[in-house]
């Protein structure tokens, strides 16, 4: 009869529209992850600072202000490097390039490879520290025994807002595995990830 | 069409078929409903034994009866058979018995996807409940599975868990499809959209919360499968990744999801309250957009469940005051249940006392989780017994006696038959005395300082959860009173007429009782 | 036999006793000792009463109803169902209620939020399961683990006035100053929680977090991990001491030159007897938990210590399972959380307890070469 037909009409109308909704939402939880890198990135606010920072000539400098920052070292599970920042803080004015470095050394015996990913608070204050050069840009290989003091240059925005005094910058130091072999061809043995 | 020219109809129908392949293959929404309901109230014994475990565990302070792994995997276990094997299946049956009688529809639209929607279920619960038999154990980093516990740290089941709940994720999504299918386009004519009963709306705005969100829980188990096995780092920071998003995705599907778990019941009370006041609901436009405005604004307020997560000052005050704007469209429907019984006149049968027990203790749920939108005070509350105190006030009391509620006032139309009363009140006063005594005495525990899902406590709180265990084993032996007095009625007692409550309205209640297998093949004239 | 019952009764009873004396009625939040857990128990009192004023309307309501009109007392039915005003009243007037609550509320979480002008920062990083508590601006740090006897937990011995909620090295902090903690985590999410401070804070591993309290009264303050984090959730307590400012300044010199003596002992020559009874501390701060006092373990997660090849085998394995930690199990690298002498006396005690009995040790400076051989 045409009413069923119209039925089927019907049905089969609902099905396409909440089927799309269904697909649509799928596709929006997975578009939550970048969704919140982005809103991250521009409101600074899960404390993950941004790459590196091209620092425009001309910088000015506020000599009327000063703001510390803070700097930790933590290692990531199983992670056996000493891992610490040569200066606990500093000092800058802002506007001002500063140069700290963070010493870490491998005391296993094998070659490995380390990632250190910084956070900082408070989240507020993520947007007005930029990294010209970072440590964390590049995974880190020591060799077996090796030590080395890794730079940070960085410069605090001026326009940072007035009532932040301190900022404390903390770099947690990953296990990223065994390096790639360099010499001979490529192997089976890339990376290996350590999580679990 | 009356009744009776169905009842001629139904003569040259076949009955339902016999055996297992009845119910194997049945497309009947009576059936299928039944099915439901009855798979509901089996999860509901087994998620409440291992409730009973929990509660034996911390009747005393000291370690006595499970290790604190398996502790865990009991608090994980129980969260989720309740939320996803207990509740939301009962609804679902509910829906599929209810919602056809009431807009004067044959059947569901899309009877075999139905019979799927079902079959899916209880192979999901095998895989999940397996768990429990596999090494390492079953999920135990609690039902809301945050990583990285559950991802880098997680047990070798966790893989079956995120399967299981795929499975249980596709069969909601299809079963709302449904439910939107037929109260659109299957309404009998003259029934409009605002002379639908509150029960059809309530489920109709659940099936869109359901679209809505089960994608982004299949979302969030994907990015954790993902991790597990396949190295990426949505949730993990050694990879750039970040475990708060898990939060955030996690309670964007959260948060409705407790409204999926509440809103049918609201529809069920609205049908029971004037049915036993007899007296029309009261406000019955502003009931309906209440439902709307609860389910519009449950997509904005999902940090609430992460005040001390570290989020900006900013998110947290938006994530406040979306909360405490909830508060208003959920008060007004309980203003409007209390004003329907209001001048009316009231009589206690089973049903009623539980619809009366729910918007006592239902409310009492909504002004602790008042207190909780609060975020400064949250800070103090968070993760301790204050907020088991709080969703179980509006779980148990709140969806739970909104199912029982509901089951007492149809089965008569189910059965045919009258439920014995006089059992049914003990079940309900057993069950009132023992659920108060087990979850009351958590607000205090939590304000004195216990936290969540441990087992074993400081001894300032081993008065409350000796308490607290008493009241828990007493509502627990009390659920199996409900079994008995529904096989009882299913197998016989006073024979129900078409409408065994004088207050009723509805299409339902123009059936005979038991309802035919086949109702409503000619649609009847709604005025 | 009634005699020996009667005993055993008597002693159950005995060990009972202070459990039920210790156990209480509390009921409410406690204002704490800093300005922000009084602000947020003012807030949970005013909502609290708020709600109860409601409820007693609405619930008076309900029962005047369930009394008063009732089809068993003849009453009949009314038939009105709508009323806008009444309905615009009970919308507007909750919505009116719920601005008021949220300016104090907005108020104090704008105070909770000000982290700037600190006095003391404190590094707090959870571990599973336990806190490490790192002086940042003094150069010293140390694990603080729960240090209620295992036998009180499985009911063997009775249970003493602060069960679960004592650990081994408290935080010290000031009173009266600005103390700004900065919370991260090394595994899973934990979190921070004194309820007498009113702070609260989740510890997330590889990001940092902040928080602060002012402590008015000097005082002994317990709390939990409020995050659930694995098997011992529930056995990672929170001490704070809070003392007088003199107080807290003589316990950082002597924190800081207890460190530097700690790097000192490390030179020390150590006797066997000396390692294994160090040895057994620090194994029942750091391993017991895990591998039981008995050293019977749980397998298969947490093998036995007592009789295995690897505390009766090959020294170097065992030192670099220790040290190192096993990738993909729940063996953590203790060459980050332990010193040197404890590394050394907890291997020694290993080899040496439970019948082990390999009459074997290790120095501290033999664990001090392994970390940093070439």
């Amino acid at each position: 009869m045409a009413d069923q037909q119209q039925g089927k009409r019907s049905n089969s109308r609902v099905i396409a529209w909440c089927m799309a909704g269904v697909v649509g939402m799928f596709a929006f939880g997975f578009a939550l992850v970048p969704l919140y890198d982005v809103f991250c990135d521009i409101t600074g606010i899960n404390g993950k600072t941004s790459g590196r920072y091209e620092a425009g000539t001309g910088e000015q400098v506020d000599e009327n202000r000063t703001v510390t920052v803070q700097f930790l070292a933590s290692n990531g599970p199983g992670m056996t490097w000493e891992f610490r920042p040569v200066v606990r803080s500093v000092t800058v004015h802002p506007g001002e390039p500063m140069t700290v470095n963070f010493f870490a050394s491998n005391p296993t015996d094998s070659n490995m490879v380390g990632q250190a990913v910084p956070s900082l608070s408070p989240s507020e204050g993520t947007l007005y520290f930029h990294k010209t050069e970072c440590f964390c840009f590049n995974q880190q290989p020591l060799e077996a025994g090796e030590s080395v003091e890794m730079p940070l240059v960085f410069i605090v925005d001026p326009e940072l807002p007035e009532h932040i005094t301190k900022l404390t910058l903390s770099y947690t130091l990953y296990d990223q595995g065994k390096p790639v072999e360099v010499s001979g061809p490529a192997t089976a043995d890339t990376i290996t990830n350590n999580n679990g | 069409m009356s009744a009776v020219a169905d009842t001629h109809n139904q003569e040259h129908h076949h009955g339902p078929a016999k055996g297992i392949s009845r119910w194997l293959l049945t497309t009947n929404h009576k059936d299928i409903g039944s099915m439901y309901l009855i798979f509901s109230f089996a999860m509901f014994l087994l998620g409440g034994s291992m409730a009973m475990v929990i509660r034996a565990e911390l009747f005393q302070p000291g370690l006595q009866i499970v290790q604190p792994e398996f502790f865990n995997q009991m608090t994980t276990m129980h969260g989720l058979i309740m939320v996803f094997g207990a509740v939301m299946p009962a609804f679902v049956g509910l829906a599929n018995w209810m919602l056809p009688l009431m807009i004067g529809a044959p059947d569901m639209a899309l009877p075999r996807m139905n019979n799927w929607s079902f079959w899916l279920l209880p192979c999901a619960f095998l895989i999940l409940v397996s768990t429990l038999f596999m090494e390492g154990g079953a999920p135990n980093f609690g039902w809301t599975f945050y990583a990285p516990l559950s991802t880098t740290y997680g047990p070798p089941s966790t893989t079956f868990f995120i399967f299981a709940i795929h499975i249980m994720g596709v069969s909601s999504i299809m079963g709302a499809i449904n439910v939107i299918a037929t109260i659109l386009n299957l309404r009998a004519p003259g029934m409009t959209l605002m002379k639908m009963p509150l029960f059809v709306w309530t489920w109709l705005i659940t099936a869109f919360l359901l679209i809505a969100v089960m994608p982004v829980l299949a979302g969030a188990v994907t990015m954790m499968l993902m991790d597990i096995n396949f190295g990426t780092s949505f949730f993990d920071a050694s990879g750039g990744g970040d475990p708060v998003l898990f939060q955030h995705v996690f309670w964007f599907f959260g948060h409705p999801e407790v409204y999926i778990m509440i809103l049918p019941a609201f529809g069920a009370i609205s049908h029971i309250v004037p049915a036993f006041s007899r007296k029309p609901l009261f406000g019955y436009p502003s009931m309906v957009y209440a439902t709307g405005a609860i389910a519009l604004l449950s997509f904005l307020v999902w940090a609430h469940h992460m005040f001390t997560v570290g989020i900006p000052l900013a998110g947290q005050l938006f994530f406040m005051y979306a909360t405490l704007l909830i508060a208003v469209p959920t008060g007004v429907k309980v203003f409007n249940w209390v004003t329907t019984m209001f001048r009316g006149s009231l009589s206690f049968e089973a049903p009623m006392l539980f619809a009366v027990a729910f918007i006592i203790l239902f409310s009492i749920g909504g002004f602790s989780g008042l207190m909780l939108a609060i975020a400064p005070a949250d800070f103090q509350y968070h993760d301790t017994y204050f907020v088991v105190a709080h969703f179980h006030y509006v779980l148990v009391p709140g969806a739970i006696f909104g199912i029982f509620a509901s089951a007492y006032f149809w089965l008569p139309k189910w059965t045919g038959n009258m439920y014995d009363e006089t059992l049914a009140k003990t079940h309900f006063w057993l069950s009132f005395v023992g659920m108060n005594l087990a979850f009351f005495p958590m607000h205090f525990l939590g304000l004195a300082g216990m936290p969540r899902r441990i087992p074993d406590y400081a001894l300032q709180f081993a008065d409350f959860n000796m308490v607290s265990s008493i009241g828990a084993f007493m509502f627990g032996v009390t659920q199996l009173l409900f079994l008995f007095i529904v096989v009882k009625c299913a197998r016989g007692g006073e024979k129900a007429p078409a409408k065994p409550w004088d207050g009723a309205e509805g299409l339902e209640w123009t059936v005979p009782s038991p309802a035919p297998y086949h109702t409503f093949t000619t649609p009847p004239e709604v005025k | 036999m009634r005699v020996h019952a009667k005993r055993a009764l008597a002693l159950v009873t005995g060990l009972l006793l202070p459990a039920v004396v210790m156990a209480d009625w509390t009921m409410n939040m406690t204002p704490g000792v800093t300005g922000t857990s009084n602000q947020i128990f003012s807030l949970h009192m005013t909502i609290l009463w708020i709600c109860v004023a409601i409820g007693v309307v609405v619930f008076g309501v309900m029962f005047w109803s369930i009394f008063a009109h009732r089809k068993s007392q003849g009453h009949k039915a009314a038939n009105f169902h709508e009323n806008t005003l009444v309905e615009v009243l009970w919308t507007a007037i909750p919505f009116a209620i719920l601005v008021a609550m949220a300016v104090p509320a907005t108020a104090t979480l704008i105070e909770m939020y000000d982290t700037t002008e600190s006095e003391v920062d404190i590094k707090i990083t959870g571990y599973q399961w336990r806190w490490q508590y790192e002086y940042i601006n003094d150069g010293f740090g140390y694990f603080s683990s729960l240090s209620t006897p295992r036998d009180q937990i499985e009911n063997r011995q009775a249970k003493g006035e602060n069960y679960l909620l004592e650990v081994d090295k408290p935080l010290v902090i000031p009173v009266g100053k600005k103390v700004r903690f900065l919370l991260t985590a090394n595994d899973v999410i934990h979190s921070w929680w004194v309820p007498e401070f009113g702070v609260k804070k989740d510890a997330i591993p590889g990001f940092i977090n902040e928080t602060w309290t002012r402590v008015d009264e000097p005082g002994i303050y317990r709390g939990q991990c409020t995050e659930l984090c694995g098997k011992d959730h529930g056995f990672m307590p929170v001490v704070v001491e809070a003392v007088p400012e003199e107080e807290y300044v003589a316990w950082v010199a002597e924190q800081k030159e207890a460190a530097e003596a700690e790097r000192q002992l490390t030179q020390k020559d150590w006797t066997l007897d000396e390692l294994i009874e160090r040895g057994e501390k620090a194994y029942a701060s750091a391993c017991a938990s895990c591998h039981q006092p008995n050293g019977a373990g749980m397998p298969p997660a947490f093998p036995a210590l007592k009789g295995s090849p690897i505390a009766t085998g090959d020294m170097a394995a065992h030192i670099d399972i220790v040290v190192n930690g096993v990738s993909g199990t729940a063996m953590q690298a203790f060459g980050g959380q332990l010193s040197e002498v404890d590394l050394a006396a907890v291997i020694t005690y290993e080899r040496n307890a439970w019948g082990n009995n390999t009459g074997e040790m290790v120095t501290p400076k033999e664990i001090f070469d392994f970390n940093n051989k070439e």
